[in-house]
């Protein structure tokens, strides 16, 4: 299948390389730069903070072994990753890094942290994983005490104002992520999932709002004007649900694009599962409306995790999806565990179901790819 | 005459069905795939030939993990749709469990009106498949087969380890300590047995379970097989070929 990608896609794959330059230069100009892992991070704050939030989660293997001389083995390969990059200082944002910034979600993160600290100051945010005893006046005062340290450690003032400003940019940025994902709804989608998902990652490593903005904006408007329907008009319509899958995506999205599917929707962290709420930017309490929409993420950290088992049969419904791929990082016990209960909800959906379990190696590659294309086949 | 062909290629043996326009089975082949699948495809090319099939008229449809390294096929169909066909086939019904132990890999599918509708495999771990049983054989002296027959007359022993390096030291161990041979044989096809189980207790089992593969032809294993699941589990001399048989049934949907 030969066609012509719109430009503007080698713009977002660059753009992870080209912003170790961009991050150099910001902080030589005295910018301040945040590390950081996961969608539950409030970014409002940091951006009221003045700092430049960039993705340090590791997606390939080449650092694992490192990472092996402190982490155990059957440990997430995305927490092994990450750390390997940090401890052998082969990653340039870490290097970078002024804060990282890390939450509870789950136990092999919070442990890693701890051991991250070492090489760059590492702060953690205690995350509620309940929906009772008031999990949002918990998670407030959190951001609160994660604002007053900012201020403080980095001698920033935070106000209001300032993260009623945020919030609404932030806003704007997620209906432009929630526009683009949105072309897949058509019949068919006029591009590949596995571009759509390159496109969401690289937006993380573009610093300004007005960059990311433009560029989400623009590639939509090309999208509509130079998408490719025809190439997809056969493929099955798959949503993949699961892990955070940058560091599988050759073995997993890849896979299922040549063997007769097209991902229309990406429901795992890079996709809508952490773009589709909004801040109330003019919520009496802001910091309180910040916590209220960032406990909407239906990550499997939280018991129960009711907003995946929400949003899963509407994004079926609206994608028009014919099967769903639910792809888990080895080890990942929350969503290995979930994935029992995702099993059961397309069963009532009446939505077929495939699950796999994978790593950062490429070992298991070919059995995978007997896997999802015989799920193919049986669609 | 227009033949549909269906080839097989596992990862220890490549299996062959020829049939005609009307699904009789012409003609069954039976190689080891050794250790170069296109070398493999290209000999069951030129025997076919030698047996007088015309290879250019025919409709070749290829499966199995080697299933990319066939150059003159006109498709290739996953072991998994082709393991489902091939089966209702030669069972004769459309609603099954097939379990089919392979040399690498063990699987689960649920057939229902003749269609895939759900199915489990193990990934890398080569725990309850017949490289398991392989390893064990050799370790222990035997053939597969005549551990499988040893097996029925032991007991009482029990590997504790899935993982094959583990168990194969675990079976030493046992040999050390001078544990009869028959009770260890037990304790390797108990191994596998509850390997499987253990898979199929994550797919709903339908009422007619049929085991393929090439350890469908060890009564004792489908006997103890079918004592875990606590169903009859069916076997048949083509079980063997039901991957291929699948295939060859593919190739008469393939427009050529």
């Amino acid at each position: 299948m030969e066609f012509t990608l719109p430009e503007k896609f080698d713009e977002f794959a660059d753009a992870r390389k080209a912003g170790f330059l961009r991050v150099k230069q910001i902080k030589e100009n005295g910018g301040k730069v945040a590390g950081v892992f996961c969608t539950f991070t409030p970014t409002e704050i940091l951006d009221a903070a003045g700092f430049i939030s960039v993705s340090l989660c590791g997606m390939s293997d080449e650092t694992i072994p490192a990472a092996e001389a402190h982490l155990p083995k059957n440990l997430c390969p995305l927490i092994k990753s990450s750390y390997g990059f940090a401890v052998s200082d082969k990653c340039p944002y870490t290097y970078f890094s002024d804060l990282i910034v890390g939450e509870t979600t789950c136990d092999g993160k919070k442990k890693m942290y701890e051991l991250l600290d070492r090489i760059r100051p590492t702060y953690i945010l205690h995350l509620p994983q309940g929906h009772d005893s008031d999990p949002v006046t918990t998670w407030t005062a959190e951001l609160r005490r994660f604002i007053r340290y900012l201020e403080e450690k980095f001698d920033v003032t935070i106000t209001d104002e300032m993260l009623r400003d945020a919030a609404r940019k932030r806003n704007v940025e997620r209906e432009a992520r929630l526009k683009l994902m949105a072309l897949q709804a058509q019949v068919p989608p006029p591009m590949s999932g596995l571009q759509m998902y390159r496109t969401m990652e690289g937006t993380g490593f573009m610093f300004t709002h007005e960059d990311r903005v433009q560029k989400l904006d623009e590639l939509r408007h090309s999208v509509e004007e130079n998408g490719n329907p025809d190439a997809w008009a056969n493929a099955k319509r798959i949503l993949v649900t699961g892990c955070p899958i940058g560091g599988v995506l050759g073995k997993t999205v890849q896979a299922i694009e040549e063997n007769g599917g097209v991902v229309v929707c990406h429901e795992n962290c890079s996709g809508i599962k952490a773009a589709y709420q909004m801040v109330d930017a003019e919520a009496e309490d802001i910091v309180r409306a910040i916590a209220e929409r960032y406990l909407q993420i239906g990550c499997s950290v939280m018991t129960p995790n009711s907003y995946r088992m929400e949003l899963l049969p509407k994004l079926v419904e609206a994608f028009q999806v014919d099967g769903i791929v639910e792809i888990d990082l080895q080890a990942c016990t929350p969503y290995c565990v979930e994935s029992f209960q995702i099993r059961e909800l397309c069963d009532k959906m009446k939505v077929p179901y495939l699950s796999v379990e994978t790593d950062y190696s490429q070992s298991d590659s070919g059995q995978l790819s007997t896997r999802i294309e015989a799920f193919l086949e049986m669609l | 005459m227009k033949y549909f062909i269906g080839i097989d290629i596992g990862s220890t043996c490549a299996k062959t069905i020829v049939m005609d326009g009307d699904k009789n089975i012409v003609h069954r082949l039976l190689q080891p795939t050794g250790w170069s699948s296109v070398d493999t495809a290209q000999a069951i090319h030129d025997n076919l030939e030698e047996m007088g099939i015309p290879m250019e008229e025919a409709t070749v449809v290829a499966t199995g993990y080697g299933r990319i390294s066939v150059p003159y096929a006109d498709k290739c169909v996953t072991e998994i749709t082709c393991h489902g066909r091939g089966t209702c086939f030669v069972y004769g019904t459309n609603d099954l469990t097939v379990i089919d132990i392979g040399g690498q890999d063990t699987k689960l599918i649920s057939v229902e009106n003749g269609m895939v509708k759900d199915f489990i495999m193990n990934d890398k771990c080569s725990a309850g498949t017949g490289r398991f049983l392989e390893v064990m054989a050799n370790t222990l002296g035997l053939r597969p087969d005549a551990l499988c027959e040893l097996a029925a007359q032991g007991g009482n022993t029990s590997i504790s380890s899935m993982c094959t390096v583990f168990a194969e030291s675990e079976v030493i161990s046992l040999i050390g300590r001078g544990e009869p041979k028959e009770n260890i044989a037990f304790a390797v096809v108990d191994s596998i047995v509850k390997k499987v189980a253990s898979q199929a207790g994550r797919l709903a089992l339908g009422k007619t379970v049929c085991l393929t593969g090439g350890l469908c032809e060890f009564d004792y294993l489908c006997k103890s097989l079918g004592k875990k699941l606590d169903v009859t589990v069916h076997t048949d001399p083509d079980g063997r070929y039901a991957g291929a048989i699948g295939a060859a049934l593919s190739a008469m949907n393939v427009r050529k």
